[in-house]
């Protein structure tokens, strides 16, 4: 094959780089990172960005401070459950906090989510039910919960297939005259998917109301970002004729602002974003992920260094904000909220055995009632009315 | 011999088509220095190159498309779809392309394509990671479709798939993979059964059983279950699932008057409906009672915890045995 001993062609250079280098001889554009919160703490001003978080207040910043780290408590736990046998599998957020809370925190509750398994934050900004964030990771259900309710579609699975559906939703919107936005989340390996890729044209071919919030966490399981692209993500999107930002994921007020700004494009009639927000994926893909099979150590370390809580507490800390009450009130938030949720999981009751036939039709259909009954009377053929699963040599 | 895992008995044989043949290339997702999710290609990079075992980006589609490129310059391009449930963004280019090219090219453009496709379910997963799609490729001409059941086909039929001037879903039963098996590296590829051919496994009189990838283990169970009560069911391995060895089948069921089939697909419009009919078609005379199929539901794979309840276990496949015997079974004095 055509390509270098690096399997990506000229892609030497960023060997073992946590991120791209400046691509600089290409004459690609690249975008600016936009950061108002350094790694430090120091809250940076930007001449575009500061004007759409000027409304947030001390108050605010301390309640993104407990969003955060309740929805780091989350995963914690639900790794935990996972660990101790409660959950089939989890895929955990770590590090991505920051990406999570500031674009779930500057929706309304009438815009319409459509993610991938990842955004379990998001999720707690919509007012999910804790015990419903869990059910499928339990092996309890397809899906958690009610999109309806919380105006959040079930996490997908495949690949980028959630990047057209929030298109077509978007298309909806536009056809009802309404001013709310469909905002997907998918991942950086997404972007290599031909579903993103004709989501992208569809959102610009018809300018409808839709936010592409791509979480750049470098790790595709195995796979670096350097191999699904060339150029920074956010650079793809000019080639579809849709604006983009490229934003710090681990700065929560970068995040707020830049979805801000594309929300309100989008309410305006301005047509679809793409926004890149470049954070990391501190924990393995999911809990049957192994990633030291695969990425050094030191470029852990150099992303702990960014980590998206600790850099607003020491924002806080320099505001004086960061009070003992404040901390005490936040450590036991997310002490209850972890206690209800895994109350949740493990007083879930398992599903019956009938179960399995529910749902699949809307109305009745002729092959599968007949290959119930039968199953009904399979189960009732070793006499237990309850249908506990037969084990294998039960007759 | 050598006593090797599932995984590792393809690894060993991928490993040995890569050696023979320099045309051989892998293209999958984290195939490369992970070694694949359930570590098939494990160390293959690493002793191949990035330019034989080649991780390419998040693109199903564009790796059996990339493959068909590959093809028509003369490679012979081994995919790996990570899981059943990921290849349908792929289905296109199996569907259109792979699978039509030879006819659509009067045979000057051969497609020797080998899509190796983890499948079937019992391993608790969530969506998307335990289907069982091999009707919808056995429904499509043009390709050729086999399944694997012990560690010594898996090793073996690897290598046939590959050499296969023909395209090949190659389907692995991801539950087994961890199970061990006797194989031998030795043997060539000239004494091995042909790729096409089932195997018959147990010497039965009174019922035949046809299984294929998973559920062979689960039939020899039942087969061994059904001996203690005086019951003797020759099992057979399908092996190929497009094209089905019906000649093996058919002098089974001539002998033993009555067939039962299972796979953990659904039901209607599977290969239990395909056997079934054509067994039906070749031993009308012979046959002492209906075919009985043995499946999952006809319903989308379902959440972990009620996984066992979809795939046939051994008692069902008994009780379907017992139904194909006139024994007293679970829908006795059912009518139709």
């Amino acid at each position: 094959m055509s390509t270098d001993e690096t399997g990506q062609g000229g892609a030497q250079a960023h060997e073992g780089a946590g991120e791209f280098q400046e691509p600089g001889s290409s004459g690609v554009p690249v975008q600016k990172l936009v950061q108002l919160i350094t790694p430090s703490g120091e809250r940076v001003s930007h001449p575009e960005f500061d004007l759409w978080v000027q409304d947030i207040t001390d108050e605010h910043l301390c309640s993104l401070f407990e969003d955060m780290t309740v929805i780091r408590r989350i995963d914690v736990e639900a790794t935990a459950l996972q660990r101790q046998g409660e959950l089939a599998l989890w895929p955990p957020l770590l590090g991505q906090e920051a990406a999570q809370i500031g674009s779930g925190r500057s929706l309304r509750s009438d815009d319409f989510v459509f993610s991938s398994y990842r955004e379990n934050g998001v999720a707690y900004c919509r007012g999910v039910d804790l015990t419903d964030l869990l059910r499928v990771w339990r092996g309890n259900a397809s899906g958690g919960w009610d999109p309806y309710a919380i105006n959040m579609a079930t996490p997908q699975i495949i690949i980028g297939a959630q990047t057209l559906h929030a298109t077509g939703y978007a298309m909806g919107i536009q056809n009802d005259g309404a001013d709310s936005v469909a905002v997907t989340y998918f991942g950086d390996g997404a972007t290599s998917e031909g579903d993103v890729n004709e989501a992208l044209v569809f959102a610009a071919s018809f300018q409808s109301p839709v936010v592409f919030f791509c979480t750049n966490n470098h790790w595709a399981i195995s796979e670096p970002v350097r191999l699904q692209s060339h150029i920074q993500l956010a650079d793809r999107a000019a080639g579809f004729g849709i604006p983009s930002l490229r934003v710090d994921g681990n700065d929560v007020l970068a995040v707020m602002a830049a979805t801000r700004v594309a929300l309100d494009r989008a309410r305006r009639g301005g047509g679809p974003t793409f926004i890149e927000a470049v954070s990391y994926r501190m924990g393995p893909h999911t809990t049957a992920d192994d990633p030291t099979r695969y990425r050094d150590a030191n470029e852990l370390e150099d992303w702990a260094a960014k980590d998206p809580i600790s850099r607003v507490a020491a924002l806080l800390e320099r505001k004086g904000l960061l009070t003992g009450e404040l901390q005490d009130h936040v450590r036991n938030k997310a002490d209850a909220v972890a206690r209800e949720m895994r109350k949740g999981c493990t007083t879930m009751p398992d599903p019956q055995p009938m179960d399995v036939f529910k749902h699949v039709y809307s109305a009745p259909n002729s092959w599968l009632d007949r290959q119930q009954d039968h199953y009904a009377r399979y189960l009732a053929s070793f006499g237990d009315p309850a249908g506990a699963v037969p084990g294998e040599g039960a007759r | 011999m050598t006593s090797m895992t599932f995984a590792r008995a393809i690894n060993a044989g991928l490993r040995k088509s890569l050696d023979h043949d320099p045309k051989v290339v892998l293209l999958g997702e984290d195939i490369g220095t992970l070694g694949g999710v359930f570590r098939v290609t494990d160390g293959l990079q690493k002793d191949f190159g990035k330019h034989r075992v080649v991780d390419t980006p998040l693109a199903e589609s564009a790796i059996v498309g990339a493959a068909v490129g590959l093809a028509y310059r003369g490679y012979r391009p081994v995919v790996e779809i990570q899981f059943d449930g990921f290849i349908y963004p792929a289905f296109d280019q199996i569907v259109s392309q792979v699978a039509k090219l030879h006819y659509r090219t009067r045979g000057a453009v051969k497609m020797p394509i080998t899509i190796r496709v983890p499948f079937g379910g019992g391993i608790g997963s969530p969506e998307h990671h335990s289907e069982s799609p091999e009707a919808y490729f056995t429904h499509t001409s043009g390709l050729r479709v086999v399944t694997v059941a012990n560690p010594q086909d898996a090793y073996t039929v690897i290598q046939q798939a590959i050499a296969s001037d023909d395209p090949v879903l190659y389907f692995e039963p991801k539950r087994r993979y961890h199970d061990k098996g006797e194989v031998d590296e030795a043997a060539g590829l000239d004494s091995a059964d042909p790729m096409g051919q089932a195997r018959v496994l147990t010497d039965g009189t009174d019922v035949t059983l046809v299984a294929y990838g998973p559920l062979v283990k689960t039939a020899l169970d039942a087969a061994s279950a059904a001996a203690d009560e005086g019951i003797s069911i020759q099992v057979i391995d399908l092996r190929s699932l497009a094209p089905v060895d019906y000649d093996t089948v058919v002098a089974s069921v001539r002998k033993t008057g009555r067939l039962v089939i299972t796979h953990e697909a659904g039901q209607s419009g599977g290969l239990g409906a395909e056997v079934a009919a054509s067994i039906t078609e070749r031993c009308f005379y012979h046959l002492e009672a209906a075919p009985v199929r043995v499946t999952g539901f006809d319903i989308p794979y379902p959440y972990s915890k009620l996984e066992m309840h979809h795939l046939p276990g051994l008692d069902r496949i008994l009780d379907g045995v017992d139904r194909a015997l006139g024994r007293p079974n679970s829908l006795s004095g059912l009518e139709g």
